[in-house]
């Protein structure tokens, strides 16, 4: 499990790497979506190496602030953006997952008796709790914390830090929209994948 | 979704295995999960009842190797086949990349195949997507019964048009690689479209 607890860092830069080069213009693309959005079409996404340097700062100062132990940044499908403490001690992927499963789950729940949403989750255990809440549209950020913090602590540090991350949130969007009405497409390093490459990753 | 990391160099794909209960979804997964290198496999999620109905959804992530420079992960995904479950099984389809229909091949399970295609067709369409586009393989599980319907009919009644379909023995594993491979084949070629 050791890379899916990597994801949140910044391993290396494509222009640093060997693999297919980009187009100047998107010099440090970072992670690229295509989601659905309700019924409409498929929308590509995509954010830049700063931006999720400024989610990476977020969510790090949310972990320091809040005294809390591990905080992770998910999308609403169940991939780990970022993450920040000590995220060797869970296995991210499956939280991600269980995460985005729980929040699809109580989101049904939410419209079943006429809410929009219910933003916030919140579990407590024995000697851990689970902080779960919303952020903008797409995101769902999980605060582990256990006695070295509270409730009332971390939903504080939680509602600034969430304002934060939405407004990249919402500029990743916008572009995401301009950039969908021209015809100006960054280049996809998978253009040329052949029969042959998807046969050696089946061993064949 | 798929979801490509630039940064760590990664392509995340969700894959969902859909059918009616008991088809064996979940068997199909399993399988996948002991035969595969446990270095590249994370841990089986199962959200299963007492007497391991799945519930919610089984889970697993499953590193494949590497393609042009990028990691390959698929995410793997059960739905809850009992038709009670419907709520759940829309949400698991949300920001998938392809989807494994696995058919039960006895006789008297063929009505609750097409009726679980057709479900399949409409949670897919408010998912926003387009069961006849998105890559898709049509497995027919449980070859080996002693009342298991003809090749011919089952074909006529749940394959669409061109879509993969591959017949299997998900319990021994005969069909399992061959219809993730066929699915993932399919979404990777969409990534070159795209």
């Amino acid at each position: 499990m050791e890379r899916a607890q990597d994801q949140g860092r910044i391993l290396d830069r494509p222009e640093e790497s060997a693999g297919p080069s980009l187009p100047l213009h998107m010099r440090y693309p970072l992670v690229a979506m295509r989601w659905p959005e309700g019924v409409v079409a498929k929308m590509d996404l995509v954010m830049f190496e700063e931006e999720f340097e400024q989610l990476q700062e977020i969510i790090g100062r949310l972990q320091q602030d809040s005294a809390s132990k591990v905080v992770f940044l998910v999308d609403k499908n169940g991939q780990q953006i970022a993450a920040s403490g000590d995220v060797r001690s869970i296995d991210a992927t499956s939280l991600a997952s269980l995460t985005a499963g729980n929040v699809a789950a109580t989101d049904g729940l939410a419209k079943l008796i006429g809410e929009k949403e219910f933003s916030l989750l919140f579990h407590e255990g024995e000697k851990d709790n689970l902080h779960i809440s919303i952020v903008g549209k797409r995101g769902i950020l999980v605060v582990i914390f256990d006695q070295s913090s509270s409730l009332a602590l971390v939903r504080l540090r939680v509602k600034k830090a969430s304002r934060e991350l939405q407004e990249i949130f919402e500029r990743v969007e916008e572009r995401a929209q301009a950039q969908a009405s021209e015809s100006a497409r960054f280049e996809s390093p998978f253009s040329e994948i052949t029969d042959e490459d998807i046969d050696k990753l089946f061993g064949d | 979704m798929t979801f490509i990391n630039y940064a760590s160099r990664e392509i995340n794909c969700k894959i969902v295995y859909y059918g009616p209960g008991l088809c064996g979804k979940t068997t199909n997964i399993q399988w996948i999960h002991a035969q595969a290198d446990p270095s590249k496999r994370g841990k089986l999620v199962s959200l299963a009842t007492e007497t391991d109905r799945t519930l919610f959804f089984d889970f697993m992530p499953l590193d494949m190797g590497v393609i042009k420079g990028f990691k390959v992960r698929f995410h793997l995904y059960t739905v809850p086949g009992q038709v009670f479950y419907d709520a759940s099984r829309k949400l698991i389809l949300r920001g998938c990349d392809g989807v494994i229909f696995v058919a039960d091949s006895q006789r008297a399970r063929l009505e609750a195949n097409i009726e679980s295609i057709a479900n399949l067709a409409t949670n897919l369409k408010d998912n926003g997507f387009d069961i006849r586009t998105i890559p898709y393989v049509l497995q027919l599980n449980k070859r080996d019964m002693p009342t298991t319907a003809p090749l011919h009919e089952m074909e006529t009644l749940l394959r669409f048009h061109g879509e993969p379909m591959i017949e299997a023995v998900a319990s021994r594993g005969i069909g399992v690689i061959e219809s993730l491979k066929a699915c993932a084949r399919q979404i990777l070629m969409e990534l070159q479209k795209n």
